[in-house]
């Protein structure tokens, strides 16, 4: 029989290990996150970092050990981008229907998120790699990742705060638009949308179908829209 | 599902050649949504080709984030510096954005009468 430390090294450096890590923590915090309703803070992307970060940091295995297996996933973000385009076609004709609206709040949404973003982070003395991590914070994952890269970010950090980002979208959008007693689903989907992605869209699936379908089309527009802006708007203010 | 997957990395491809080549700023699989769309617009039918596995990807979109959510572990020194200012940081642009984009939605929507069907 073979020695469990000789079994524990050849585990702890393969690939097919943190492939397969990645898939059962995120199945297990999908499980979790459905028990308890899919309440925001729940996250499952949230549960399913901090379950592997903490059995990392108790193995002692390096980032880029895992990431030698978890690269499998994370490849399909590319493909994820563009498998975008057929919600966007699927809505087109509400789109055009309500088209001023759309594209109006479209920009002033992502505008907002993005100047905002960086005028705080500067008011808080953030500088340099972070404050360009944070400037795409509003959009999704796979677009934000590539805009770190493109603005000189981290795109591991971009990561975490785009997840964040959606969290603090989906826990506050109901509670301020009921008090803001907006009842325009169409108004309060596409608004989570564009600011807080697919976190903020699968929210807004929850409460309302109408406003989960404009958040869709708003975080689909808005993935287009901020990879164009940030690196105008960080020429500008950085 | 094989056809949907060669359109997929084709677009990709296509993409990060175009970005690449003439060195614009966006990333690559974004200019490979936009020439998706664009051969959406001259043969309707792909839609259907790239529906079943695009529902499937999409469906599972949260997963493919956890690989790159982990690097939290390589920047646990950043985060734990600027902790106190990072949330605020979030939490504060994310309402002015959402409120900015309802704000604007409604507004437009009362000028243009796209009123609620």
């Amino acid at each position: 029989m073979t020695e469990i430390p000789a079994l524990w090294s050849y585990l702890a450096a393969a690939p097919l290990t943190w492939l397969t890590v990645t898939l059962l923590a995120y199945l297990a915090a999908a499980t979790l996150s459905q028990a308890l309703h899919h309440t925001p803070l729940a996250n499952p992307v949230l549960l399913a970092v901090i379950a592997i970060a903490a059995l990392l940091t108790l193995t002692g295995t390096e980032y880029g050990t895992y990431f030698e297996g978890a690269q499998f996933i994370h490849f399909l973000l590319g493909p994820a981008t563009i498998a975008l385009a057929v919600p966007l076609i699927d809505n087109a004709r509400t789109i055009r229907r309500v088209a001023a609206p759309i594209l109006l709040a479209l920009l002033a949404g992502s505008v907002v998120a993005v100047i905002s973003t960086i005028l705080l982070a500067k008011a808080f003395g953030l500088s340099g790699s972070v404050l360009l991590s944070l400037a795409p914070k509003s959009t999704t994952a796979p677009v934000a990742l590539g805009v770190a890269e493109a603005v000189g970010g981290i795109p591991s950090l971009t990561a975490v705060l785009v997840i964040l980002t959606g969290i603090i979208g989906a826990i506050t959008v109901t509670p301020m638009m009921n008090a803001l007693r907006i009842r325009d689903w169409r108004a309060r989907g596409f608004a989570v949308g564009v600011a807080a992605h697919g976190i903020g869209t699968a929210r807004a699936f929850q409460v309302n179908e109408t406003a989960g379908a404009y958040a869709g089309v708003g975080m689909a527009l808005n993935a287009l829209l901020t990879s164009l802006l940030v690196p105008l708007i960080v020429a500008w203010l950085v | 599902m094989l056809p949907a997957l060669a359109l997929l990395l084709t677009c990709q491809l296509a993409g990060e050649l175009l970005t690449r080549s003439i060195g614009l700023p966006i990333p690559g699989p974004v200019a490979g949504l936009a020439l998706m769309l664009a051969l959406f617009a001259l043969r309707p039918q792909l839609v259907a080709t790239l529906r079943p596995t695009a529902t499937v990807i999409l469906a599972n979109l949260s997963l493919l984030f956890v690989p790159a959510g982990v690097g939290v572990i390589s920047n646990l020194d950043i985060l734990s510096d600027d902790w106190p200012a990072i949330l605020p940081i979030l939490a504060i642009s994310t309402i002015l954005s959402m409120l900015a984009a309802v704000g604007t939605f409604l507004a437009v929507r009362d000028l243009t009468g796209a009123r609620d069907p």
